[in-house]
């Protein structure tokens, strides 16, 4: 009976969302109000049913309702109660459902934040939500309905794949959503304006808040996944490059890109169409990093069950948003006049570059992940394109973004001089070259890595010298200064963090990639081995069940100068359902360097195949990410970014720099 | 300066930086793109000990041989097969009778893989050893693929 109503829910919000993609945009062209107003209670009856339905297909998988097809081909009566619920979007009709009521929730909203928005561009908006609205819940009820029962009704399911049974499950997958659904908030917005023909500051002011939360959720959901492939998988290693990767990647890099433009749009009436055209091409690849990965085209962790029927929809779904999107863009964007003018060397001028760099670098990753699917599809070749091309290329591409980030923020709007610049950039200069020094007296290469960390030293320099500038610090008084800086908008806050996330983030990738040490042997109870200054001392290696599988775990001393700093207890598991075994590797953090270690199969002449990493500045990596992620959020939080707020008082006290209230 | 001078900076920022990128691209392409082969494929092929290439099948049954960390076992399409052998831990999922993608140079006859990449569900084939299988006519229909979509 639940799953009837979950199945009737979602069929009843189909309904609704038929009518909020259509009737709203009759009435905006007409200009009528009723009809216009419709949308409203559109979006919340779409939201409420989507969810109800969401919830019976989770209830369905917490009392474990094998007559439901979906949660006897994903769960077990044996699964510990929260992968009961993950398990709910942790195969692809489930997931799907997951999208739909994100995609629900931002047109919720919308509406519930929108109140001051011009009641056409608000109706044409909630519109274009409940077209796509419509597009996936057909495809839920076509293709892919979670809610179809089985006869007979197994007595048992069949499990969940073992290696989404990880806390991971919870957060990644839905903040990989909130990321990408998000981002069709700005899509929406970006049609609607076009079929408006008009891109105002105002426009982009209602842009910039979601493409910022998307942002941030994107950057949160890719770092949890690459956090997870890094201790589930045993690989010791944080970031592939593997398709499935590659096309969450290619929305953040868009997302990214228009968060700098719509600034630009916002402050400066510039950049208007590039800015609608970003927000178009972000959600395409979203919905194109969904095919790939669904399709079955890509084959990983992530590609639940190929299915050609649901390829074909999803290509076709993606032609006609893309496609459309793209046709009346070309027939209205030109009408879409700049009114702000610039020079080259300016803020804007820096952001257009940066706009280049994160475009250029997402072609590269696009052609690199596409490239073997056309030539395979073409003329039937298999090649695969590994790290080694996408480190080769995007890096390459993202290194002069990094030098320029540095000197972006410093810059004047409309014109600004390079001598004025560099001066000010001294303390990046002079942290570039401390770093350079120390880094090729200490550790002398590789020169990859000095690149690398120099790099990241001279934008953290840049970010301490804008913000200094901007407190004044040294130049008034201590008081004032931190006067001032608790009078920063929290854009401007916001800014400083995500930029210095990023340099923390390039120390971790980089240390990671190039001071890895690993060491692969098979080991015996009772052997020792040093790893770059560690003593591990494998103690004993004991088997024992888990709630739904038989653990083979083992237990190692770690040594330093003879001294034991701690014990890792790295595990194998053997999953009963699904017969699968998989990894679970223990690591040890300083929040320096990590001490990883992974065991694998027990050798035939006694002992077990044993691999250790000793990973530098790994942590970093999910230390800058947190900082990036905590700079999009306060951000976020910017009153200016919630419109119709009333504005504060202005205080008495304004920076008088002219990068006054930027971020 | 005059708003067409402006543009043609811009339009020519953007031209370098795509010319840039393509060369990049170009660069990184000629050298890093791997190529795929079933056993069958190889035999009427020759390779250069300094060739990376891929190969793909499925594990020989009873031919996995462990000695410490080397393992020697054998790729086949069914119709054709090759050796392998390896050193290291190999992934999880690494079975006889399962699919298998494995990367490395061919050196005398026999394959030195350098890595065995994961799978990493119970019921995956490769696409690319299905498609290794179905050219074989070893092909068994889609059972393991379609069993988990709705019918």
């Amino acid at each position: 009976m639940i799953a009837e109503i979950g199945h009737f829910a979602l069929i009843l919000s189909l309904v609704l969302a038929t009518v909020q993609g259509t009737l709203p945009l009759v009435g905006a062209a007409r200009r009528d109000t009723a009809w216009m107003a419709l949308s409203r209670p559109a979006v919340a009856g779409q939201f409420i049913f989507v969810s109800l339905s969401f919830a019976c297909l989770m209830y369905a998988y917490v009392v474990s309702d094998f007559s439901v097809a979906n949660v006897a081909q994903n769960s077990h009566s044996a699964k510990p109660l929260l992968y009961k619920f993950t398990a709910v979007w942790g195969n692809h009709e489930g997931s799907m459902l997951l999208w739909v009521w994100i995609l629900a929730f931002y047109g919720m909203a919308i509406a519930s934040f929108g109140g001051n928005l011009p009641p056409a561009l608000r109706a044409r908006v909630l519109a274009i939500q409940g077209l796509l609205g419509v597009g996936f819940i057909l495809f839920l009820l076509a293709t892919s309905n979670p809610f179809l029962r089985l006869d007979p009704v197994p007595i048992n399911g069949r499990d969940l794949n073992p290696l989404l049974q990880d806390p991971g499950l919870a957060f990644h997958p839905p903040l990989l959503y909130f990321g990408y659904v998000g981002l069709s908030v700005a899509f929406s917005f970006a049609v609607a304006a076009l079929i408006e023909g008009k891109v105002d500051p105002a426009w982009a002011r209602w842009v910039r808040p979601w493409s910022l939360a998307s942002w941030s959720a994107l950057t949160a959901g890719i770092v949890l996944g690459s956090w997870w492939a890094y201790y589930e998988l045993g690989w010791g290693g944080f970031w592939f490059w593997d398709p499935v990767e590659n096309a969450s990647f290619m929305p953040w890099l868009m997302a990214t890109a228009l968060l700098h433009s719509a600034i630009v749009a916002e402050k400066r009436g510039a950049l208007k169409s590039w800015t609608v055209l970003l927000a178009i091409l972000g959600f395409s690849l979203s919905l194109m990093g969904t095919f790939l990965v669904r399709s079955g085209m890509l084959t990983s962790v992530h590609s639940f069950a190929a299915d050609p029927e649901r390829g074909v929809y999803i290509l076709g779904f993606l032609v006609l948003v893309v496609g459309g999107s793209l046709s009346l863009y070309a027939w209205r964007a030109p009408t879409m006049r700049a009114t702000g003018r610039f020079r080259p060397i300016s803020r804007e001028g820096a952001l257009v570059v940066n706009n280049l760099l994160l475009v250029t670098g997402c072609a590269a990753v696009f052609i690199g992940t596409l490239y073997p699917l056309v030539l395979d599809a073409l003329s039937g070749e298999k090649v695969s394109v590994g790290p080694p091309f996408f480190e080769a290329s995007f890096v390459w591409i993202m290194v002069p973004l990094f030098i320029l980030m540095a000197a972006g923020p410093l810059m004047a709007w409309k014109r600004s001089d390079i001598p004025g610049v560099s001066q000010r950039l001294i303390l990046a200069f002079g942290a570039a070259a401390t770093a350079a020094i120390l880094l090729v007296a200490l550790r002398g290469g590789p020169w990859g890595a000095i690149l690398g960390l120099t790099i990241a030293a001279w934008l953290v320099g840049g970010v301490v010298a804008e913000f200094t500038e901007r407190i004044r610090l040294a130049r008034v008084p201590l008081g004032e200064s931190l006067r001032r800086a608790s009078a920063l908008p929290r854009s401007a806050w916001g800014m400083t963090l995500a930029h210095t996330g990023i340099a923390i983030l390039i120390t971790g990738a980089v240390g990671a990639t190039n001071w890895q040490t690993e060491h692969v042997q098979v080991m015996n109870i009772g052997e020792k081995v040093q790893v770059a200054g560690y003593g591990f001392d494998f103690v004993s290696l004991k088997e024992s069940d888990g709630p739904n599988y038989t653990r083979l775990g083992a237990e190692f001393r770690v040594t330093r100068d003879g001294e034991e700093i701690a014990m890792l207890y790295p595990e194998k598991r053997k999953y009963w359902v699904q017969t699968m075994d998989t990894t679970e590797a223990a690591i040890r953090t300083t929040w320096i360097e990590d001490l990883y270690i992974a065991i694998g199969d027990p050798a035939v002449g006694g002992g077990i195949a044993v691999r250790i990493y000793h990973n530098p500045l790994v942590p970093w990596i999910w230390i800058g990410a947190a900082v990036m992620v905590a700079g999009g959020l306060i951000s976020l939080s910017d009153r200016r970014h919630r419109i119709g707020v009333p504005r504060r008082s202005r205080r008495k006290l304004q920076p008088a720099t002219p990068m006054e209230n930027e971020a | 300066m005059k708003r067409k001078q402006r543009r043609l900076i811009f339009v020519s920022l953007g031209l370098a930086a795509i010319g840039l990128a393509a060369a990049l691209i170009l660069l990184a392409f000629d050298e890093n793109l791997v190529f795929f082969f079933s056993p069958t494929d190889l035999r009427s092929h020759q390779f250069t000990a300094d060739q990376r290439l891929r190969i793909g099948g499925l594990v020989e049954e009873n031919s996995i041989v462990r000695d410490g960390l080397n393992i020697r076992f054998n790729i086949t399409d069914l119709s054709n097969k090759v050796a392998v052998t390896f050193s290291g831990v190999p992934p999880d999922l690494f079975e006889e009778g399962q699919g298998v993608v494995a990367e490395g140079h061919m050196r005398d006859g026999s394959f030195e893989a350098l890595e065995i990449l994961a799978k990493h569900d119970e019921n995956y084939m490769p696409r690319e050893v299905a498609d290794a299988l179905k050219e074989s006519g070893q092909w068994q229909g889609d059972e393991g693929q379609d069993e988990k979509g709705s019918k």
